[in-house]
């Protein structure tokens, strides 16, 4: 090996001589192998293969139309019945595989009728070099240079120059309209629901308030804030993205950290649900060991650590909100997270 | 008016009847008070069953939950988990557990419900716990919307949006619903069996455990509108099929094509 990769040898075809640098190329052992004889098929030596070959191809275009005509019948045979979900199985079964019929005996039938019965002589075609020859060459350089001529392209600067202005700018109002793609986001990305004033924490989707007495240790709430609910369809959904909550009601003498203890309420804990890595909603909660597990790439946070990543791709904790109760008993949130919930973005600090 | 001749207070009889007047308001109250306490702590168990109940316990779970199934090192303990949880646990064959693992497995029941019922009265005994549901929580006729709603956002997650199971951290994962009774449904919620969160009345009402009990039965009962389901189990095994099944397919199709006729 050592030896074979010292010597640089000098391989020749008959056109040029190249270096093969460092790779070692064996000689070619196999060689050019050519055409293969031509075999003859049994449609071509038999008439009564040739007479089976012409069945089954016929046959297998039978099969479509048959496939088609079934397709047909089916559509009509098993309606879809909107108060039976289940009979939309059967139509689109019966209808699909009409259909696959139809199409899959046309294209095997047409292969079987290539291979079978067209003429099979094997047949080589040389393949010609890509650079032309020299009269077409120059001939090409003529007429470029002729065009230049004519034309003055090089020998009128202000035209050309003007021109290379006029493309270079073309594409600029194509940039300017895609800034009407979408509305500008603004800080929308910095601040949810719970920023508009003090809101209860309420039951989703029903939207009925949680009392802090309702809320046992090992239970696990799936919160919006109070008034989402009522919210117009699509910004209803914008803004339950963002504003999602888990809340949970720990042993305060398992919560390992103060800020989490201060930030809740004699245990009861409320997290973004929204995984800081690319924003699913992290809900899969573990009672025991307080691992708050997202389904989308397995990132796991640590309830009872202040929701501090413990696997997984994400690389900041859930933003904790602040809760407090009412006087009536009630959950609220005085204000928004602190931070942005979800996601980094481009424009986020750290 | 003249009748009132009959009956005066100065009548022999007027004593007694304002003695049996007041047994049948006091015996008639009293009926009434106790009814509503057994209402309340739905059929209190004789004594003879808890006994029987803490006979199977000894023999059978204070090896790992102790004698007074206060809990040891390797079990919690029962005090307060209520006659659901026994029911729950012992019913679907999680307990007693086989070995120990990320989470108890299930496997054939162990006990006659006779027996289950008597050790799910002992340890109902022991401190007031979720009960076992009446039929009446089971039925199938809440709102299959609703069910279905509520199912998403709080079980699909770890369940599945049709309760096929999933997996979860270390070994541990939830289990597939799909042959699951709605007794044990109902009674895994309000228990939060291993580390199943509790979904306790005060989140989920009565009648939104029904709602999703009334789902997760549909969901079991009626065929996939998608055809082949393939366990359920979404795009990982779907795609598998596809690229293995039919990609497989597309390649023996392929070779036909290229291959020359005899």
């Amino acid at each position: 090996m050592a030896k074979n990769s010292k010597d640089l040898e000098v391989h020749s075809t008959e056109e040029h001589e190249y270096e093969t640098g460092l790779a070692v190329i064996t000689a070619d052992k196999a060689g050019d192998p050519g055409i293969e004889p031509h075999r003859v098929r049994m449609t071509d030596k038999s008439p009564k293969h040739e007479k089976a070959a012409v069945r089954q191809v016929a046959a297998l275009f039978l099969v479509s139309i048959v496939g088609s005509v079934f397709s047909i019948w089916a559509y009509y045979a098993f309606p879809f019945d909107e108060a039976n979900a289940g009979s939309l199985r059967l139509n689109t079964l019966f209808l699909g595989l009409g259909i696959t019929l139809g199409l899959f005996g046309i294209g095997i039938g047409a292969v079987h009728w290539a291979k079978t019965l067209m003429p099979d002589a094997e047949v080589s075609e040389e393949r010609h070099q890509t650079r032309g020859s020299e009269e077409v060459r120059a001939r090409a350089i003529e007429i470029i240079q002729l065009a230049d001529q004519e034309s003055g392209f090089s020998r009128r600067k202000l035209i050309r120059r003007t021109l290379y202005g006029a493309l270079a700018l073309f594409p600029i109002p194509a940039i300017v309209l895609f800034t009407d793609l979408g509305p500008n986001p603004k800080d929308s990305l910095r601040h949810t629901m719970w920023g508009e004033g003090k809101k209860r924490l309420a039951r989703d989707p029903d939207g009925t308030p949680i009392k802090a007495a309702d809320v046992q240790i090992g239970s696990v709430f799936h919160v919006i804030p109070e008034g989402l609910e009522k919210l117009e369809a699509p910004h209803m959904l914008n803004e339950k993205a963002k504003a999602a909550v888990l809340l949970v009601r720990l042993d305060p003498s398992e919560i390992k950290t103060q800020k989490q203890r201060d930030w809740g309420y004699e245990g009861i804990v409320a997290y973004s649900k929204i995984c800081t890595h690319v924003g699913c909603p992290v809900a899969l909660y573990e009672q025991h060991t307080h691992h708050l597990l997202c389904p989308c790439h397995q990132s796991t946070f640590d309830l009872a650590n202040d929701c501090a990543v413990v696997f997984g791709p994400a690389s900041r904790p859930l933003p904790q909100l602040k809760i407090e109760v009412d006087a009536e008993g009630y959950l609220v949130a005085p204000g928004d997270f602190e931070e942005p919930v979800g996601p980094s973005f481009w424009e986020r600090k750290a | 008016m003249a009748k009132t001749k009959k009956f005066s207070r100065r009548s022999p009889f007027a004593a007694a009847l304002v003695v049996l007047a007041g047994l049948l308001i006091s015996g008639g109250g009293y009926a009434v008070a106790t009814a509503a306490v057994t209402e309340t702590t739905t059929a209190t168990a004789d004594q003879a069953t808890i006994d029987q109940g803490k006979k199977l316990f000894l023999a059978n779970c204070a090896s790992c939950h102790g004698k007074n199934a206060e809990g040891t090192a390797n079990a919690p303990t029962l005090i307060g988990v209520g006659a659901a949880a026994v029911d729950f646990q012992v019913g679907s064959g999680r307990m007693p557990m086989q070995a120990s693992g990320p989470q108890a497995e299930v496997k054939p029941v162990q006990f006659k419900q006779e027996d289950i019922d008597a050790m799910a009265a002992y340890v109902a005994s022991l401190a007031p716990g979720p009960e076992v549901p009446t039929e009446a929580y089971l039925s199938q006729k809440g709102d299959l919307t609703h069910g279905g709603e509520l199912f998403r956002i709080n079980c699909a997650m770890c369940h599945n949006a049709v309760g096929a199971g999933g997996a979860l951290t270390q070994g541990k994962y939830a289990p597939s619903l799909r042959n699951t009774s709605a007794k044990h449904i109902y009674e895994a919620m309000v228990t939060g069996p291993q580390n199943m969160p509790v979904f306790s009345n005060t989140n989920l009402s009565v009648e939104d455990k029904t709602d999703i009990i009334t789902y997760i039965q549909y969901v079991q009962d009626n065929p996939s509108v998608g055809g082949e389901e393939l366990g359920n189990l979404g795009p990982v095994v779907e795609g598998l099929f596809v690229w293995i099944g039919m990609l497989g397919g597309i390649v023996l199709i392929t070779i036909w094509l290229g291959a020359k006729s005899n």
